[in-house]
């Protein structure tokens, strides 16, 4: 199947995020959060460490539920919908701290991205109908196809995933996502821990996956290179608010960013 | 030694029976199933059957606890719901086995679905308290709802027949044991390598990241609470036809304990483990008597002091194995096969 090249930034929001607020005791981790996220665009967040760039990321996905505020996805208010529900409306993830499932191959984390888009009942399964096999070979060849090919981690598929190097647990992490066929990607810090070369590899992949694949891409990232490199816009956050919002040669000249981060360095 | 099997195909690289190996194994020890009860005695074939409706109900709380991360330690109970409904269906209702023990199987999966209910709110010992619970109402049901259970009294249960032939016998009875038996773990293999086999682990091992990937953890759990309930009712079913005599009794708290001490000592989330904690956790009780049987010339009253140590074994097993050997008598095997799958050259 050949992947038809989709036309870059579309002028329509795909995500919204209006007025959020966290706080956690006494503590804001979020305040009064504003940020849309172009359709086909990638979007970058940046900010001091503890400025509440996985709390936003958080709500977006529905794991943290913010005291007011509300997200929207594609038109719709999810503020209230389940996390799983997101996943399967088409938000995707990565975490910081690589969350996988130590235990499972490669090919089964995969696989798990895929969860909410296959419809086989448990019984179906069980008694392993010939509508619940077919559906599992068409997941094993996509996943195979579409995700550990372009990934280039074939080689990989019968490896458990907690005894592969970090960066390529990085990799699996981006892998499952894929496997969601996401609408919006939500990457927590992709190169984080990561050498020069694997830093190149993630960049190429994240770029491919935007280009031919059309998918919108929200990326938090400590290595300022790949932010500028990547981002066709930039949101800065400073102690949960939102400093900044701008292209990254806006950014890179905003004083108030280079006060949050020469302040950073300060203290 | 097994190298380089090369998958051609993922349909190959997907199938349960991997290699030629594998498959000869299969056909065999299928060959020696089938001629066991022609050739062992009586005790032998008393217990295997034992071990048979166990290791069915054994692999219910082994999908819920190894597979989903879930405790319950009311699986006896469940057993106990199979069972009766399996009894009173065939008893009162004349209805024939390959209809009772599915119903039997169905009611316990119900009673697992309304147990499994806390577990979205609840986790470790506040479940294991829940499902603890669970335990004492069925047995005080069990008991004490007299027209239904017939109390502590019990029900008779005919024995099971195909085409009016009885399974009356060990021997007979054997054949539906290992068939319903075959039956069920084909079908949690399935399952374990499924969607839903994949959630259950993922469920178990981060349920935060499981659910961003999509996998609803309510559905989730509570699926893997009425398979197992279910698992657990059918090994009620086939214990109603084996004994052919049912009370309040047979599903005692020490069973649920006996389940999971099975599970553990076989190997948590291993299906094969299940059937090695199984023979394992049988044999223990045995070894028990024959143990207080060789010193009762010097200590005549041996039978009553060791007899109740059966539960302290099987609590210590469970500790035992938990700080030692984790990953239960599945690992211990696995480390045999390894190490003779390289013989000679590994020392
Ligand atoms: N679950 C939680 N409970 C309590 N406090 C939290 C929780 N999650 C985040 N916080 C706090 O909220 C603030 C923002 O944290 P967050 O993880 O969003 O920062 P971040 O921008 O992602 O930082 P980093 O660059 O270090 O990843 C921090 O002060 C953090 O301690
Ligand atoms: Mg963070």
């Amino acid at each position: 199947m050949a992947e038809i090249p989709v036309a870059t930034t579309e002028d329509r929001d795909i995500l919204c995020v209006e007025g959020l607020s966290l706080s956690f005791g006494g503590l804001a981790a979020l305040t009064a959060v504003d940020l849309s996220v172009r359709a086909g665009s990638i979007t970058g967040i940046i900010g001091p460490n503890g400025a509440g760039k996985t709390s936003l990321l958080n709500c977006i996905s529905g794991f943290y539920k913010p005291q007011s505020g509300r997200v929207s996805f594609d038109g719709r208010d999810v503020s209230r919908v389940a996390p799983d529900r997101r996943a399967a409306l088409g938000i995707g993830r990565t975490f910081q701290n690589v969350a996988l499932f130590e235990g499972m191959s490669v090919l089964d984390n995969v696989k798990l991205g895929a969860h909410a888009r296959l419809r086989s009942g448990i019984l179906a399964t069980m008694a392993m109908t010939p509508g619940a096999r077919r559906e599992e070979m068409r997941l094993r060849e996509e996943v195979e196809n579409e995700v550990l090919d372009f990934l280039e981690m074939e080689h990989l598929r019968h490896r458990t995933v907690g005894s592969l190097a970090y960066g390529l647990q990085k990799r699996v992490d981006l892998a499952r996502a894929l496997a969601m066929r996401p609408r919006v990607l939500l990457l927590d810090e992709p190169v984080a821990g990561m050498n020069e070369e694997e830093t190149e590899d993630m960049a190429r992949f994240i770029l491919d996956v935007q280009e031919e694949r059309g998918v919108t891409v929200v990326l938090i990232e400590h290595d300022m290179g790949v932010v500028m490199d990547l981002c066709d816009r930039i949101a800065v956050l400073s102690f949960g608010e939102r400093i900044a919002l701008g292209t990254p040669a806006e950014i890179a000249c905003h004083p108030e960013v280079i006060r949050a981060y020469l302040g950073e360095e300060a203290a | 030694m097994l190298i380089g099997n090369y998958k051609e195909t993922y349909a190959a690289d997907e199938a349960i029976l991997r290699t030629p190996a594998t498959r000869v194994w299969t056909v065999v020890a299928l060959g020696a199933a089938l001629a066991f009860p022609f050739l062992a005695g009586d005790y032998l074939l008393y217990l295997v059957n034992l071990m048979g409706v166990l290791a069915i109900g054994a692999l219910g709380l082994n999908i819920l606890i190894g597979f989903t991360g879930q405790i319950s330690l009311g699986h006896a109970a469940f057993m106990g719901i199979g069972a009766y409904g399996t009894a009173i269906l065939a008893s009162r209702f004349g209805l024939p086995f390959w209809i009772t023990i599915p119903a039997g199987g169905a009611l316990a999966c119900a009673g697992g679905m309304v147990v499994g209910v806390p577990s979205l709110r609840v986790k470790g010992l506040y479940l294991a308290i829940a499902t603890l619970a669970a335990q004492v109402i069925l047995e005080w049901v069990f008991t004490n709802w007299t027209s239904v259970t017939g109390g502590i009294r019990g029900i008779n249960v005919a024995p099971a027949s195909i085409l009016g032939f009885p399974l009356d016998t060990d021997t007979r009875i054997y054949f539906l044991i290992l068939g319903v038996a075959v039956l069920h773990f084909v079908l949690a293999t399935n399952l374990r390598r499924s969607r839903w086999g994949r959630a259950f682990v993922a469920v178990r091992d981060r349920d935060v990241a499981a659910e961003i990937v999509g996998v609803n953890l309510f559905r989730t759990k509570i699926l893997s609470f009425m398979v197992s309930s279910y698992y657990a009712g059918i090994a009620g079913g086939l214990w109603v036809y084996f004994t052919k005599v049912l009370t309040p009794e047979n599903f005692p708290l020490s069973l649920s304990i006996q389940f999971l001490a099975i599970v553990i000592v076989g190997g948590l989330g291993s299906i094969p483990g299940t059937v090695y904690g199984t023979v394992f956790m049988t044999l223990v009780p045995e070894m028990l008597k024959a143990g207080t049987g060789l010193v009762r010339g010097v200590w005549p009253d041996a039978q009553s002091y060791l007899f109740p140590l059966r539960d302290v074994v099987f609590g210590l097993l469970i500790v035992v194995f938990l700080i030692f050997e984790p990953h239960g008598l599945a690992e211990v095997w696995n480390r045999v096969k390894r190490f003779f799958s390289l013989w000679p050259f590994a020392k």
